[in-house]
């Protein structure tokens, strides 16, 4: 070591080194606030090594004297060294927001449709953990409001249910999703039938239609030729155990004749749909969802098509 | 006795000295990771005992390229951490287990759109398309960029098997011989599970090289993912992988607890 030495000009101490036979430096000590604020950060990393997981030893690790209690979904109570994990676990099942909704979940999980609708406070939990389940899970498709996309997601605001709109009917769609299916009569119908039977659709809701053409479309409808009654029934009311489409009900959710102008352009989109078929999908949300989860989201599910039509 | 000074007045010796300074660092961080096993969960069917992660079918993988070129990991992470939020919004917290077929790993580090470790099954087909085609015509809100070209550009799927022999030089199970799928006994005696004990018949036909090509047309023809059963697009393959996205361990058939022990 340099021994240190006092510069004769500032009267300040110097460390000691010398280069180029003149130039110094002064010993200019850390700040004091500093080097505690260092130390103390050393003295917080060996408080964490012993308080929680940190160092590898061969194939394991040091596990630290914290530890976490929580409930096994077998109900058993275990108690563990701290980790995230057990954290999370013990943070679902007592932490202060868990416990906060577990009361109303108990309750929503325990009551009827009828009487969670019926009961302000039960209508209100309903109304805001369904929204936060909705615009993560449903809202993608069928938008925030449940206005859906037209022609591509159908909209939940109405009265009308491809897959039928009771409770036990909406809680199937959403544990077990549901495969809407049109089969695409390219190769069955030539265009002339397609082109009568798209006219008979129209006719069904009152739409601007040839009636000449309507008139044979019945036929093909109704006939072995189309077979569109087999799963709309000659009436043309549609199947909720097939999800195939009321024609009836001036809703439409696939060809969207409500957003065309001209008869000619409202013909062509149901034409459209006639020759290619549709092919949608609603995805599984069983394994995603809790079963009361579900409860309270079929709950906001009705909450959102009944207020809608107030 | 190595001086102080020398070191500060000798550029060289100060370069590697710096250099071994910083090596213990790294060296303390990284080489535990390579022997402690215990912090990968083994997640195996309680049932069959078959194993739940599988490596990408040759469409998903394909499909995995095109996320990684579209840059996709700047802006979604594939990483849910075990916080009370994010299991809520994104369902169960990722598992160590779940990306050790990923290389490079897509667990990202910025959540510009939302984290997709488990978007698989969320959305149908026909809106992963419609979203990756015109975002905002779903979501309003988004600031996603459009991808209007997948659905255009013809996937090209020549190159697959080179690209699940590359996988396979650094350790993902896709297999070549007969060997690798049907398992083997070396001259010790040590048995070898090959791929079909290990996954099960169905996903080990999947994981052979040699059938690369044919079992990623017949994975796109069957799953029509993009809606135009007449070519095989990009989005094809893209949207296959994104519906297989978390979807690979069934946690129903696990207790809770049964992760907690690998932490």
């Amino acid at each position: 070591m340099a021994t240190p030495v006092k510069d004769p000009l500032t009267g300040a101490e110097t460390t000691g080194h010398v280069w180029d036979e003149t130039l110094q430096e002064f010993n200019n000590p850390l700040p004091r606030w500093w080097l505690w604020t260092f130390y103390a950060t050393i003295i917080f990393a060996l408080v964490y090594w012993f308080t929680y997981p940190s160092w590898p030893i061969g194939s394991t690790y040091t596990k630290g004297f914290s530890s976490i209690t929580y409930k096994t979904d077998a109900g058993e109570t275990k108690t563990t060294h701290w980790n995230m994990r057990a954290l999370l676990a013990q943070d679902m099942q007592t932490g202060e927001q868990a416990l906060k909704q577990k009361a109303y979940l108990e309750k929503v999980s325990a009551a009827s449709y009828e009487q969670i609708a019926q009961d302000p406070d039960m209508s209100a939990f309903v109304r805001s953990y369904g929204n936060g389940i909705f615009g993560d899970k449903c809202a993608a498709c069928h938008q925030a409001g449940g206005q859906g996309v037209a022609g591509l997601f159908p909209t939940l605001v109405d009265d009308d249910w491809l897959w039928g709109g009771n409770v036990e009917q909406i809680h199937q769609t959403i544990v077990g999703g549901r495969n809407g299916y049109m089969p695409a009569f390219n190769t069955t119908l030539n265009p002339e039938q397609v082109d009568e039977v798209a006219n008979y659709v129209l006719s069904l809701s009152g739409i601007e239609h040839n009636a000449d053409a309507a008139a044979k479309g019945q036929k093909i409808f109704n006939g072995y030729a189309g077979g569109c009654y087999q799963c709309h029934t000659t009436a043309g009311k549609g199947l909720t155990s097939q999800g195939s489409a009321n024609l009836t009900d001036k809703i439409w959710t696939v060809a969207d004749t409500t957003a065309e102008e001209t008869p000619a352009e409202r013909l062509k989109l149901v034409k459209n749909v006639i020759t290619n078929g549709i092919q949608r999908q609603m995805p599984v949300f069983g394994a995603k969802l809790s079963e009361t989860e579900i409860k309270v989201l079929v709950a906001y599910l009705k909450q959102m098509s009944t207020t809608q039509q107030q | 006795m190595l001086k102080h000074e020398s070191i500060e007045t000798n550029s060289g010796l100060l370069i590697v000295l710096t250099l071994v300074a910083i090596g213990i660092g790294g060296l303390v961080e990284i080489v535990p990771l390579h022997y402690i096993d215990s912090t990968i969960e083994d997640v195996k069917d309680p049932q069959t005992g078959v194993e739940m992660v599988r490596p990408y079918s040759p469409l998903e993988l394909r499909g995995r390229d095109i996320y990684i070129r579209e840059g996709c990991y700047t802006c979604h992470s594939q990483m849910i951490r075990p916080f009370r939020d994010e299991d809520l919004r994104y369902g169960h917290y990722s598992l160590a287990a779940e990306s050790k077929y990923d290389h490079p790993f897509q667990w990202g580090s910025k959540r510009t759109g939302p984290d997709l470790a488990r978007v698989g099954g969320k959305y149908s087909n026909a809106w992963h398309t419609q979203h990756l085609t015109a975002p905002r015509s779903v979501v309003p809100e988004s600031i996603m960029p459009n991808y209007p070209w997948l659905m255009q550009t013809e996937l090209d799927y020549s190159d697959v098997g080179a690209r699940m022999a590359a996988l396979k030089k650094v350790g993902v199970p896709y297999t070549l011989t007969k060997d690798e799928y049907a398992g083997w006994t070396d001259e010790k005696g040590q048995k070898h599970p090959g791929t079909v004990e290990r996954f099960g018949e169905k996903v080990a036909n999947t994981l052979d090289i040699n059938r690369a090509e044919d079992n990623l047309l017949a994975q796109a023809k069957a799953g029509n993912y993009d809606g135009d059963p007449s070519s095989i697009s990009e989005m094809d393959a893209l949207v296959a992988y994104l519906q297989v996205l978390g979807t690979m361990v069934d946690f129903s058939k696990f207790d809770e607890d049964y992760f907690i022990q690998f932490r």
